[in-house]
Formats: C-alpha cells, structure tokens, sequence
C-alpha cells in the first residue's frame, strides 16, 4: 500500500530563520534555503508535528 | 487537519515581533491550543499582561485583552475578576514584570487565591529594554547591567508562587511545546490562582552575552535540564544536580476569593439591613 504523505506548508514571509523546526526534526525532513526553511523531504515525514509545534512564528502548517 | 491558530489571532497581526528563535511565539502558541481545547469563548475571555517581550502577547491575541503598566498585570487581572468572576482570566508576563517590578502583585494575588491562571515567560532577563539582569537571572551569568557576572542569586519562581500560596503551580519549557497547552488546560481548570512558568530563551539579549552559539543551544539546553516530577522520585540528588523540575509541581484547593468576596457582601447586606 501506497503511503499518505502529509503537506507541509511554510509561509516565507512569517519565517524568520531561526532553525528550530530544522534542527529538532527527528528524521530531517526539512532544511535552511537561504533565510527561510523549506521541505527537503517529504517521504521521511513521520507526521510528529513537533516542527508546527516549536515554530515560534507561526510559519509551519503540517496536514497529515 | 494543521491546527487553525489563525482563529484566535487579530487578523493582519502577523508576523509578530518576536526575534527569531524567541520562545514566547512558542508559549502564545501553546496558550492558544489550550484556549480551543477548553473551548472558551473569545469574548468571555480576558488576557492580561503587563509590559516588556512577553507581554506583547495579548496584542496578538483576538480575545478581550489589556496591556497595562509595568509589573501591573495581576493587579488589572484582579480587577477584571471581580468585576466579571464568570469571565476567564489569563495574565502573561515575564520573570521582570511579574517578580521586580510586579512582585508585589505577583505574591499578593497568589496569597488571595484568586481564581486567575498566570502564565510567566521566564527567559531570565529583561529582553524589550536590552538585556538588564532580572530577579531570574542566575548567579555568575552576564546582563547589561551585570558585565562582571550577576552576583545575585535567582528566584526559583515556582517556589516563591507556592510559598506566597499559590493553589497550582507547574513548570514547563519552550523546548517541550507539547506539554505547554497541557499545563494551561489544567491550570485554568483548578480552582485558584495557578502559575505556570515556561522556562523560555532570548537569543538577543541574553542567549549572545553569555555565549549560546545560537538559540539551538539554548534549546537544547532546556531539552538537558527538564526532569518530569514523576522521574525525579526516582533520581538521587546528585543525579538531579544542575537539573529542574517540569510538569505540575504543586496542588491544593483552599477557598477562592471572588466566592468569598461574594459572602462578604452578602454579609454586609445582612447588616444593613
Ligand atoms: C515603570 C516602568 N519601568 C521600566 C520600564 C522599562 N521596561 C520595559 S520592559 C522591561 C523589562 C521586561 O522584562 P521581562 O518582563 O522579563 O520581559 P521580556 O522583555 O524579557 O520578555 C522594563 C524594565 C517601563 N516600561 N515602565
Ligand atoms: S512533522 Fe515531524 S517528521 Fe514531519 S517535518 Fe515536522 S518535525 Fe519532521
Ligand atoms: S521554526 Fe519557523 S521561523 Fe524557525 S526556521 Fe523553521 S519555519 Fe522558520
Ligand atoms: S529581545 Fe529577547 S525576549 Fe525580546 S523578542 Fe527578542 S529574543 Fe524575545
């Protein structure tokens, strides 16, 4: 059976940088481009919501 | 389905003015999920803060709020409650305006015992004015106005709200957000004046004076030093050196005050009579 993947929104201009959400996500599923973070991938997601949760700045909308 | 923190946020406020990394988003966040979880409605609830970082948060927050003066917070808050005892009172705050300046308030409201949930953002200086050291800050570490090393011992917060008499105390960090909306819901559910302090971090004003090569230091800094009250029966003190308790830390229920403020007028309307 095929896996569900959840979507992972990140609104740029809410992110400020900080790399909370990259540096604690437990299977790497995120990183820095630049000044914002972004989804390198997705297939590693265990859907754990601990970025959406930590994101001090609302930036990170996990639907799984 | 994301959760919609959006619902509870005045609409165009965003992005706040937070530093990057500051843990306050991750409190208001967690303030938030609570306020949905027990369901209150905006309008029957009132946050209240005083002035600095960390009471910036009720400006954010499309409910009833207040910004007051410095260290006031629990002052208006008692105000509030009387006036309105059916409304949910919330006060937000940090380590300076809830124990310098507002110290006073701050143990008074606790000994009243008054049914108000005091959330303390305790990143352990004075972030909105540049970095002062606070009644928080520890022994040894530096603040503007403490470039030597802060000879003063800190306060331990949740101590000084149970020794004042507070009816609820717990104690969680920013690094463990999950547990953040968890100790809300249960502190606005007791019956009393509750505290919860979050151990939070500035990165600007503290985080760089003493040395945290970036906010993922400091996090994990407070991921190291958090023990559950649970684990720490099973620790030795030494292993517990270095080493603070999270989760709820004390419980009792006493009398509460706008319900025996309510007797005392009745009281009196008996003897005016
Ligand atoms: C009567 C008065 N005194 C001093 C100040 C200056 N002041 C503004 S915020 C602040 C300290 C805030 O520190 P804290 O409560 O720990 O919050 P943080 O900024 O760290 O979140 C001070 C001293 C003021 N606004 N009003
Ligand atoms: S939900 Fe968990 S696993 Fe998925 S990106 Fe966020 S932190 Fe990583
Ligand atoms: S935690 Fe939020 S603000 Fe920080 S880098 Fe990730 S998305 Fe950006
Ligand atoms: S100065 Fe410190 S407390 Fe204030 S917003 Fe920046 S990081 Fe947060």
């Amino acid at each position: 059976m095929e896996k569900k993947l959840p979507t992972i929104e990140i609104i740029e201009k809410y992110c400020k940088g900080c790399h909370i959400c990259v540096e604690f996500c437990p299977t790497k599923v995120l990183e820095m481009q630049g000044f914002v973070a972004a989804v390198k991938n997705l297939d590693a997601c265990i859907k754990c919501m601990q970025c959406e949760l930590r994101c001090p700045d609302f930036a990170i909308k996990v639907t799984a | 389905m994301a959760f919609d923190y959006d619902k509870y946020i005045r609409p165009g406020k965003l992005p706040h003015i937070w530093c990057p990394g500051c843990g306050h988003g991750i409190v208001m966040k967690g303030l938030i999920r609570a306020i949905d979880a027990l369901g209150f409605e905006k309008n029957n609830t009132a946050i209240v803060s005083g002035i600095g970082c960390a009471s910036r948060l009720p400006g954010y927050m499309d409910c009833c709020t207040l910004h007051t003066a410095h260290g006031r917070a629990a002052a208006f808050a008692t105000g509030v409650k009387m006036a309105k005892p059916e409304m949910n009172v919330i006060c937000v705050g940090g380590d300076g305006d809830g124990t310098a300046i507002g110290g006073n308030h701050f143990i008074h409201a606790c000994r009243r015992n008054i049914n108000i949930t005091y959330i303390i953002m305790n990143n352990k200086i004075y972030g909105m004015t540049g970095g002062q050291f606070s009644p928080a800050t520890p022994t040894g570490a530096k603040a503007s106005t403490t470039p030597y090393g802060n000879p003063d011992p800190p306060f331990d917060i949740a101590k000084l709200a149970i020794g004042a008499g507070a009816t609820f105390v717990a104690r969680g960090t920013a690094y463990h957000a999950t547990q953040i909306d968890k100790l809300i819901v249960e502190a606005i559910q007791h019956k009393g004046f509750s505290v919860v302090e979050i151990l939070d971090d500035c990165p600007t004003t503290y985080g760089r004076r003493n040395k945290y090569k970036s906010v993922i230091e400091m996090m994990n800094e407070l991921k190291d030093i958090a023990v559950p009250v649970k684990a720490a029966e099973k620790m030795t003190p030494e292993q517990l050196k270095g080493k603070v308790l999270t989760g709820v830390l004390y419980k009792e229920e006493k009398p509460e005050y706008t319900a025996e403020y309510a007797k005392v007028i009745e009281r009196a309307k008996g003897a005016a009579k």
